[in-house]
C-alpha cells in the first residue's frame, strides 16, 4: 500500500474556464504532492490566476475535476462538496496569500485579531491562549510583539505581506495557495520575504502553489513549475530543468527574457 | 358625484390600525417564519409609515399587525413612558386603532420597546416589540449584505468574536455595552437592538413573546417563550452586565438599570431608574430615595448641597 506522503494532494484534470467566448485556461492537468512547492509562471494573461481561483473554489470552472485529499486519507471532487464543506476547507486546511495584502487582510482590526480570527472561526474561545498563539506567529514573520495591537494600516508592504502569511499559516494548514506573494515589494524585502517563506514551508511541511511572472521567485521557492501560454501548459517539470534546459519555444522566449544585473 | 362625497366623508378614518389588511397579512406571514426560526432575520416589505426612518417605523408595524381591540397597548423609550417618541406611538395607536393604553407594565398585553427591557418579569401571554435600527449584528464587521446572509446560513460566527477581541485587546475587557451579540437557540446570532447588556439576561427563557422590527432594514426577527438566549464571550473573559455603585435616587432601588441625570451647572447629578413605571410602582409602595422629595422634607440631609459631590 502507498503511503500518504506519496499519493497526489491535489489533483487536477481537464480543467477549463471560459469567459463567454474567451479563454480563461483550457484542459489543464496536473498534481500536487504533499510537501512540495509548485510554481506557475507565464506572463500576464496567460491565465495563471484563473486557474489559481478555479483550483482554490474562488471561482467555478466551466469543465473539468479538481479534487483533494482530505485528513481523513479520501481523495473529495471540491466542486460536489457543500459550500460550507468547502469554506471550512479554506480557513483550515487551506491558506491563501494574496498579492494585495489589503484583499487577505481586515485592515479596520488588529493584527492580532487577524491572526485570531481563523482560530475563533473553528471554536477558540479563551482569549489568553488565542493572544498567545498570536504573538507566537508575529514572532515566526519576524513582527515585533509589541505590534499585535496595531492594525495593518500602520504596517509597511512588506508587513502587511508577513502578517498576511502568518493570519493564513495559524491553523496548520496542509496547502496554501499564493498569488504573486512579493509583487509591489521592492528587492530587499522581498529577498527577506522569499528567506522566510522557503523556511516556514520547510519547517511546516506545506505544499504550496505560487502563482508569480517573476522566475526568480520560482527558482528560489519552487520544486516544480507549469510554464503557461494562451491558458495553455506549454511545459512542465522540475524548476531546475524547466530554466536551465528549456524546451518549448515560448518558455525559451521566457528564460531569455530575464534582465541580467 | 355621490362617490366622492361618501369617500369624502371617510376620509379621516383609517383602516383599523392604520395599515390594510393585506400588510398586515404579509407582516404576520413574517412573524411567523421568525417565530418558527428563532432568531433569524425574515425580509418583509416594510411600508412607508407617517413617521421618519429610526424612529420606530419597524417596531410600529409589528405592533399594528398583531394589535387587536382587546389589546392594552404600552410604549416605552429609553425605558420611559413619557418621552416624546412614546407619547406620540401610543397616541398614534389610540388614535387609529382606539385600544387601551396603560404605562403599567403588567397590565399591558403589547408593549413596544426602543432600548429596554422592562424591569419587572415579563409574563406569558404578553408581547414585547423592539424598534431596532441596524438589525444586523455582523454589520459593521462585514459590510456585504450577500457575505453576512452566507455566514448566517453556515453559521460562520468567527468573526463575531474578532470583535469581542477587539475590545479585550483595546479597553482590558468587553467593552460593548449595548447591542450586545447574543446567540439564539443555539443557532443564530442575534442583535438585541440597542439595549444595554443589563438587559440581555433577561431575555433569556424569558415568558413573554419577543418581536423585532426593522423598518428602514426591512427585517423582522423573534426569540418565541422559552428560548435559550446566551450572550457571547471568551472563556477567560466571561460576559457581565453593567453594576451601579448606587441606588437609584427616587425610590431607592439597587439591581436595576440607572440613568444618570444632570440637575445642575456645578456637577450636580442623581442616578434614577430608567424604567419610569418601575420607579413610580416603588414609590407608591413606601420605597425611598436619596432625593425622594417628601424625605427632603422630613429634614433628612440637606439634598441641594448633597448633589455637588
Amino acid at each position: 500500500m502507498m503511503r500518504l506522503q506519496e499519493m497526489p494532494l491535489l489533483s487536477v484534470e481537464g480543467l477549463s474556464r471560459y469567459y463567454g467566448e474567451r479563454v480563461g485556461c483550457r484542459d489543464v492537468s496536473f498534481e500536487v504532492y504533499p510537501g512540495e512547492v509548485l510554481a506557475i509562471v507565464g506572463e500576464s494573461g496567460s491565465g495563471k490566476t484563473t486557474l489559481l481561483n478555479c483550483i482554490s473554489t474562488r471561482l467555478e470552472p466551466s469543465t473539468g475535476s479538481v479534487s483533494y485529499r482530505m485528513r481523513d486519507g479520501a481523495m473529495r471532487d471540491l466542486y460536489r462538496m457543500s459550500e460550507a464543506e468547502r469554506r471550512l476547507l479554506m480557513r483550515t486546511d487551506w491558506g491563501f496569500v494574496h498579492q494585495n495584502p489589503a484583499d487577505g487582510l481586515r485592515m479596520t482590526v488588529s493584527a492580532g485579531a487577524n491572526v485570531g480570527e481563523r482560530l475563533m472561526a473553528v471554536g477558540e474561545r479563551h482569549y489568553g491562549r488565542i493572544r498567545d498563539t498570536a504573538t507566537h506567529w508575529l514572532s515566526r514573520v519576524e513582527i515585533a510583539e509589541d505590534r499585535i495591537d496595531d492594525q495593518p494600516r500602520a504596517f509597511s508592504g512588506g508587513m502587511r505581506q508577513r502578517l498576511q502569511i502568518a493570519r493564513n499559516l495559524v491553523t496548520g494548514p496542509r496547502l496554501v495557495f499564493m498569488d504573486e506573494p512579493t509583487g509591489g515589494l521592492d528587492v530587499s524585502v522581498q529577498a527577506r520575504l522569499l528567506d522566510l517563506l522557503r523556511g516556514l514551508v520547510n519547517d511546516l511541511g506545506l505544499a504550496a502553489i505560487v502563482v508569480t511572472h517573476d522566475l526568480a521567485v520560482a527558482r528560489l521557492l519552487s520544486h516544480r513549475m507549469i510554464v503557461m501560454k494562451d491558458g495553455r501548459v506549454v511545459e512542465e517539470g522540475l524548476t531546475d530543468r524547466v530554466l536551465d534546459d528549456p524546451q518549448a519555444p515560448y518558455t525559451q522566449l521566457l528564460v531569455s527574457s530575464i534582465l541580467q544585473v | 358625484m355621490s362617490a366622492a362625497a361618501a369617500l369624502g366623508e371617510d376620509l379621516a378614518t383609517y383602516n383599523f390600525a392604520y395599515l390594510d389588511e393585506q400588510t398586515k397579512r404579509m407582516i404576520r406571514r413574517a412573524i411567523l417564519k421568525a417565530i418558527a426560526i428563532p432568531g433569524y432575520q425574515v425580509p418583509f416589505a416594510s411600508r412607508e409609515m407617517p413617521m421618519p426612518y429610526g424612529w420606530g417605523t419597524g417596531g410600529v408595524q409589528v405592533t399594528a399587525s398583531i394589535i387587536g381591540p382587546q389589546d392594552v397597548l404600552k410604549v416605552i423609550d429609553q425605558g420611559a413612558d413619557d418621552t416624546t417618541n412614546a407619547v406620540s406611538i401610543r397616541a398614534f395607536f389610540q388614535k387609529v386603532a382606539s385600544v387601551a393604553v396603560t404605562t403599567k407594565t403588567r397590565e399591558a398585553t403589547i408593549i413596544q420597546t426602543r432600548h429596554r427591557i422592562p424591569e419587572e418579569k415579563l409574563q406569558a401571554g404578553q408581547v414585547l416589540v423592539y424598534q431596532v435600527p441596524i438589525p444586523e449584528p455582523l454589520r459593521f464587521l462585514e459590510p456585504r449584505e450577500t457575505e453576512t446572509r452566507k455566514m448566517h446560513a453556515l453559521e460562520e460566527y468567527g468573526l463575531m468574536h474578532v470583535k469581542l477581541y477587539e475590545d479585550i485587546a483595546r479597553h482590558g475587557h468587553i467593552a460593548t455595552t449595548y447591542a450586545y451579540p447574543v446567540l439564539v437557540a443555539g443557532r443564530y446570532v442575534m442583535d438585541p437592538s440597542p439595549t444595554p447588556k443589563f438587559d440581555n439576561p433577561k431575555m433569556d427563557m424569558s415568558d413573554a413573546l419577543q418581536l423585532f422590527g426593522a423598518g428602514r432594514e426591512k427585517r423582522i426577527y423573534a426569540i418565541p417563550p422559552h428560548t435559550r438566549v446566551v450572550s457571547l464571550d471568551f472563556e477567560d473573559h466571561p460576559f457581565e452586565i453593567q453594576t451601579f455603585d448606587e441606588p437609584c435616587a427616587l425610590c431607592g432601588a439597587e439591581g436595576v438599570y440607572l440613568d444618570e441625570v444632570i440637575l445642575d451647572d456645578r456637577g450636580g447629578r442623581m442616578f434614577v431608574c430608567s424604567d419610569t413605571d418601575h420607579c413610580e410602582d416603588r414609590r407608591a409602595a413606601g420605597h425611598r430615595g436619596r432625593l425622594s422629595p417628601d424625605e427632603a422634607y422630613a429634614g433628612h440631609g440637606q439634598v441641594q448641597e448633597d448633589t455637588g459631590r
